[in-house]
């Protein structure tokens, strides 16, 4: 099993979670995050003012999967994410070493 | 009695403090002096409680919409009254209540002194009737704020609060109040404080707004079926509610135009039809949703008092309890109408001020306790109810549907679905409406 963990920009959501959904991923969770990256802050204006925002808003999207999946689901969020657009965010993979269901105690792929 | 004398004499003190005029201030000064020195200052205070309406609709358009658009439904609340106070003064005014034709006055732009001289507006000073009337104007422009929430760029809302209380508000006004055709028919229509002319106007105004712009990205899912957005802030919005429930106050009793023995009464039936719309319409949700929705409650409150605005004056007690409690109903089913048609009205302003504004209006006809059906007194009321309610419907909708259409081939009228998705505040106004430490960090 792996952890594919995505941070994404957050009007990218809807699209991800309907994409994904299509490829019968059975669960999501997100996060909303802020952070920089190779886009740096951005700059908004008060009263005339400029301000630096140096973390900008994200969502942090994390979904476990056979590990056969992964590179589907990877593939699906970094195709509907990107806007081509600096920000668009970062997918990784990470192993997962246990998975239970609570409400049942299923363990391993059976509680995907 | 002792009651009465007591407000006299606080009145006529207030008069002498507050104008402070030497000619009024002498001793021996007439009845009639003092009465219109009450007049003045009654429709003073009315028309403050009535600016203290738009306190109202910013909360409640605010609170029924979403955080990441608040700056931006705050700022259009702010600017349609700032814009409207200017363009009422410069053009609206004149044609209003100017001298002209049954169309349109031609005359007295600038608030000119020497067309609007004294005693044109009996006795109320040209001032105060001024004050008054721009504060309802603005009362028309702010009401399609809402229903074009979350998705209108600021600058052509900005144009369009000109415009509407520039030309297209004032020329209904003429039309009912200023002398214009309405007011001349055999049985003249009856709007006394504007159920057609000022809310109907601005929700026919907000439905071609709502029409041109379309639906707000999610409030639709892929077959067509609506999908609720729930606004940020309940208690925002009820506390607008209240704010507009107190303004109605000035609103209805301040339309009497004068410090006399009808303000009470009309002041009765305003509160009534309030209360009753608030009770029909969480009933009404109630029974058809399972639940007492907070949010649908106060459209219901806002549903009778624009019903009861019309006749505000010309119905008993019941008959505002009638008006108010079926507009509560008829609110609840337009609104879901309204969306079940594919029409994105975030706040319900078409629902509550164009549909029970024309609904309080023809009710009028019905339960004027003069010259209503109910009271046995023929269909001539009712008549020009209707042509009144038509007519400012066909005139509204095609002029403002022209303005909107006209803003959308120039500069455009709708923001670029990424815009709309991240919240109009930053794009538009250059930062958030919350939390601006929060995203910042550093």
């Amino acid at each position: 099993m792996k952890l594919v963990t995505a941070v994404i920009k957050p009007h990218k959501v809807d699209e991800v979670k309907d994409a994904l959904r299509a490829i019968g991923v059975k669960g999501i969770t997100i996060t909303e995050v802020k952070g920089f990256g190779r886009q740096g802050g951005h700059t908004e204006t008060y009263r005339g003012a400029e301000y630096t925002v140096e973390f900008t808003p994200k969502v942090k999207l994390e979904v476990i999967v056979e590990e056969a999946d992964t590179a589907a689901v990877t593939d699906v969020i970094q195709t509907t994410a990107s806007t081509g657009q600096i920000g668009d965010g970062k997918i990784w993979v990470t192993p997962v070493e246990g998975l239970t269901r609570i409400r049942t105690g299923e363990q391993g792929k059976d509680a995907i | 009695m002792k009651r009465r004398l007591l407000f006299i004499g606080t009145g006529a003190m207030l008069a002498t403090l507050l104008l402070a005029a030497p000619a009024l201030a002498q001793e021996g000064m007439t009845a009639d002096a003092v009465q219109a020195t009450l007049d003045n200052i009654w429709v003073l205070i009315a028309a403050v409680l009535v600016i203290f309406m738009q306190a109202g609709f910013a909360l409640v358009e605010a609170g029924l919409t979403r955080a990441k658009s608040v700056a931006n439904i705050m700022m259009k609340n702010l600017m349609d009254f700032a814009a409207g106070v200017l363009a009422f003064a410069f053009t609206g005014f004149a044609i209003a209540f100017g001298s002209g034709n049954g169309f349109m006055g031609t005359e007295g732009w600038f608030l000119n002194t020497n067309h609007f001289s004294d005693g044109y507006f009996g006795t109320l000073s040209l001032p105060t009737f001024f004050i008054f009337q721009v504060a309802f104007a603005a009362t028309a422009a702010t009401i399609v704020s809402g229903a074009m929430a979350e998705r209108t760029k600021f600058k052509s809302y900005f144009v369009y609060s000109f415009v509407i209380t520039a030309l297209i508000y004032p020329i209904v006004v003429h039309w009912v109040w200023g002398g214009g055709w309405l007011s001349t028919l055999s049985t003249p229509m009856t709007d006394f404080a504007g159920s057609t002319v000022v809310h109907s106007v601005g929700g026919w105004a907000a439905l071609m707004g709502a029409i041109i712009l379309g639906p707000r990205i999610g409030k639709y899912d892929k077959d067509g079926k609506p999908r609720a957005i729930p606004g940020h802030s309940i208690p925002f919005a009820i506390i607008g509610v209240f704010i507009l429930f107190i303004g109605w106050f000035g609103f209805n009793p301040g339309s009497e135009l004068a410090a006399d023995s009808a303000v009470s009464a009309i002041a009765l039936t305003t509160l009534i039809a309030g209360a009753a719309g608030a009770v029909s319409a969480t009933i009404t949700v109630w029974l058809k949703t399972g639940f007492p929705d907070v949010a649908m409650a106060g459209n219901g409150v806002l549903a009778g008092l624009v019903g009861i605005t019309a006749g505000t004056a010309a119905v008993s007690p019941w008959g505002a309890f009638i008006i108010g409690a079926l507009a509560g109903i008829l609110v609840v089913f337009s609104v879901f109408f309204i969306d079940g048609v594919g029409v994105d009205d975030p706040v319900g302003a078409i629902s509550v001020h164009g549909v029970c504004g024309a609904f309080g209006t023809l009710m009028v006809g019905f339960l004027a306790t003069d010259g209503g059906l109910f009271y046995g007194d023929g269909f001539a009321l009712l008549g020009s109810q209707i042509l009144g309610v038509v007519s400012v419907f066909v005139f509204v909708t095609i002029t403002t549907g022209a303005l909107f259409y006209a803003l959308k081939a120039t500069i455009g009228l709708r923001v670029p679905a990424e815009e709309e998705i991240e919240g109009l505040d930053v794009v538009e106004h250059g930062a958030p409406g919350y939390g601006i430490d929060t995203t910042a960090l550093a």
